[in-house]
């Protein structure tokens, strides 16, 4: 059982330091503290729900982000209001990094009528177009070329931004993810794959299920690509200004690998104990967990006080479990919800232009 | 009214709809500068330019998934599959986003995608390019499905489609885009969900969409004129939503019926016809339903013999004659 090849080391002292780069050296104190805020209510959120799923709340899988907060708080802490965000199935920390509310976030695992997507979706497919998140999709790289066309659409409509599709180190070998590349390559889209790099597609490692580098394969496209670290949200951040300033600015795809990784099973329910080391797990909880690293940084930093670092997370322990209280007190949907959401004519019965039976018995 | 054929119909249709909504874009293998695999979307590149007409390489998972979300954006796609038959290496992309992101989402978004182009057998080429996907699409809720049987109705139900808010899926026929019929010029609109009495009679209903159609008209005139049996054609021209009350009243009026289809039997459109007729006209009933479907095997090539695995007036013929013995 060896730990994925490509895991970096923590940074050498001769690493760039990217608290410099631009993009985060114009960060207020304000904004640094709200990163790591971001960080610590997503962790806390998943906590909570994993308490959940244990007393048995919540149905089917629940992929937990535990670990990998960084990638999701960096990416989407760069969002202008034509940037856009398409994802798999593990995107409780998208969600929030995108600005959901927790509440309807925890009632959507509970199933219930107030979840964000009217507990129609479940813990996979989170969604909140109305900030330009496009789900949380459950079958492993099918989301990819909708973000393609998200970027397809941002470009028609002659807007300046940028798509992200994000999926993990599984998805790269499927073939709708390498169809993408080439039509975003081609068509010169605004849109940034981002490959969560977690080492490992359920209990299957890197090093057995893919040939080569995973981001090189975008140079095969003649698409510009990078590799950072995802333990660092400055670093995230750095290396996604890039990309995303490409796209904005020239249209231009691109390919970023983010290495991350996860501390839970691959769904809770899922064992943890065939394909990695508790020692790993240790491993990277201590010396590379990116809330933690954030924290110190931002305690050398002055920006952030042990008494605030207390205080935001005694606060997104408070909001977690307000949200599995609202859950809790929620109603489900009713089996004549069922029927709805299905057809836009169905539900917009004023608008309807077509006839005829659109259910079946 | 002017005479075109079935090609020129589905021409006139997406011209008429990329002039009046700029949203509107067609996108698929060989549809711009090759002026169209079938030539249905000749000269739309010259008049409307490469924005709106784009050729995509041959990777229908990608410009498919591409297009739907697009169409999340506002964008309204109308793809054309070179043959519906490859909707199967976009399958997911096809039933699993299109169909299911409106749901999945409670109802935040919603795909005005169409997906347009032909899905036939009767042309020799055998079991991969010769599917009939309508059932299994039909299948999935929050989908339409549109099989149009003649120029006008193919002009009239696409555009309908391309003004259609939800993932409309539209199966032309290549054994009939040379045929021709009176289509009105500009604005003809069909509305999706609604049958179309081909035939008016009085003994004998056939239920029946798609090329199907014409051979149940060809065998309706030989039974009148041969049998003095006089057949009602009712063509569904939309699959999902479907005309039920349409159906209702022809059997309530003729009391027989006869399901033909260019499907394969097990779990047809024809399957669910019969279904819903049992259980909603019993008592219309005079006999048991009868069904003509694809003989059930994988298209055969070899050309004489395909024309008898597929419905034909022939067939129609018999199996109306044993609907009615
Ligand atoms: C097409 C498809 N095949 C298999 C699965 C089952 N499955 C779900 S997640 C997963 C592993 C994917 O791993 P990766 O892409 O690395 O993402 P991660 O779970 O690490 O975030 C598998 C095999 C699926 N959902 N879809
Ligand atoms: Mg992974």
């Amino acid at each position: 059982m060896s730990k994925k090849p490509t895991a970096k080391e923590a940074s050498p002292p001769s690493a760039p330091d990217h608290a410099q780069a631009p993009v985060n050296a114009r960060l207020t104190p304000e904004d640094r503290v709200e990163l790591f805020r971001k960080m610590v209510r997503i962790r806390r959120f998943e906590e909570r729900s994993l308490r959940a799923y244990q007393a048995k709340k919540i149905g089917g899988f629940l992929h937990l982000y535990i670990g990998q907060e960084a990638v999701a708080v960096g990416c989407c802490s760069l969002m202008g209001p034509n940037d856009h965000v398409i994802t798999a199935y593990r995107d409780h920390g998208h969600a929030i990094a995108v600005g959901m509310d927790p509440k309807p976030l925890m009632a959507e695992l509970y199933g219930k009528a107030t979840g964000c997507s009217k507990g129609k979706g479940g813990s996979m497919h989170y969604f909140d177009p109305s900030r330009n998140f496009w789900g949380g999709h459950g079958i492993v790289g099918g989301q990819i070329p909708l973000g393609a066309g998200l970027a397809y659409g941002l470009k028609y409509k002659g807007l300046k931004g940028a798509a992200m599709a994000f999926m993990g180190d599984g998805a790269v070998n499927q073939g709708a993810v390498h169809e993408a590349y080439n039509l975003a390559s081609l068509w010169n889209l605004p849109v940034v794959f981002v490959i969560e790099n977690n080492g490992y597609s359920m209990g299957t490692s890197q090093a057995r299920s893919s040939a080569g580098e995973l981001a090189q394969r975008a140079a095969g496209y003649d698409m510009q690509w990078g590799q950072c670290s995802g333990h660092d949200v400055y670093e995230v951040r750095a290396m996604m200004d890039k990309f995303l300033t490409l796209a904005r600015e020239t249209g231009k795809p691109s390919t970023v690998e983010i290495d991350t990784y996860r501390y839970r099973g691959h769904s809770v329910a899922d064992p943890d104990n065939t394909y990695r080391s508790k020692q790993e797990i240790e491993e990277y909880r201590r010396t590379r967990d990116p809330i933690q690293l954030f924290q110190d940084k931002l305690l050398a930093e002055g920006v952030l006080t042990p008494a605030l670092a207390e205080q935001i997370d005694t606060e997104a322990r408070a909001e977690a479990d307000v949200a599995a209280d609202f859950s809790e007190a929620s109603p489900f949907p009713t089996p004549a919800d069922i029927q709805t959401d299905v057809y836009w004519e169905a539900d917009n019965p004023a608008d309807r232009r077509s006839q005829g039976r659109l259910f079946f018995t | 009214m002017p005479v075109i054929t079935y090609r020129e119909a589905v021409r006139h249709a997406l011209a008429e709809e990329l002039e009046r909504d700029p949203n509107v874009v067609v996108m698929g293998e060989e549809v711009a500068q090759f002026n169209g695999a079938y030539k249905v979307t000749e000269g739309l590149l010259a008049r409307f330019g490469p924005q709106r007409i784009v050729d995509t390489p041959i990777s229908e998972a990608g410009f498919i998934g591409v297009g739907i979300g697009a169409s999340m954006l506002g964008v309204r796609p109308v793809m054309e599959l070179m043959f519906w038959s490859f909707y199967s290496v976009a399958f997911d992309q096809i039933l699993n986003n299109a169909a299911n992101v409106r749901y999945m989402s409670g109802g935040q978004i919603h795909c005005p995608i169409v997906i347009r182009g032909p899905a036939n057998g009767g042309t020799n080429v055998g079991a991969t390019h010769s599917h009939t996907p309508e059932n299994v699409l039909a299948n999935h809720p929050g989908v339409k499905v549109v099989v149009p049987s003649t120029p006008a109705d193919a002009k009239g139900l696409l555009k309908s489609a391309i003004r259609d808010n939800d993932p409309v899926f539209f199966l032309e026929n290549t054994m009939l885009y040379g045929e021709k019929g009176e289509v009105p010029a500009g604005e003809h609109v069909v509305p999706l969900g609604l049958a179309d009495v081909k035939r008016a009679g009085t003994d004998l209903t056939i239920v029946t969409y798609g090329r199907s159609v014409l051979h149940s008209l060809a065998a309706a005139e030989v039974l009148e004129r041969e049998h003095r049996i006089s057949t009602e054609v009712l063509d569904l021209r939309t699959i999902r939503p479907l005309d039920f009350d349409s159906v209702l009243k022809s059997v309530a009026k003729t009391h027989r019926v006869l399901i033909v289809e260019e499907q394969k039997p097990f779990a047809s459109v024809g399957s669910q016809l019969a279904y819903m007729i049992q259980r909603e006209a019993f008592d219309e009933l005079d006999g048991p339903i009868h069904r003509l479907a694809t003989v059930d095997a994988p298209a055969i090539y070899s050309p004489p013999v395909e024309v008898e695995q597929l419905p034909n007036p022939r067939r129609v013929l018999q199996a109306a004659l044993e609907t009615l013995a």
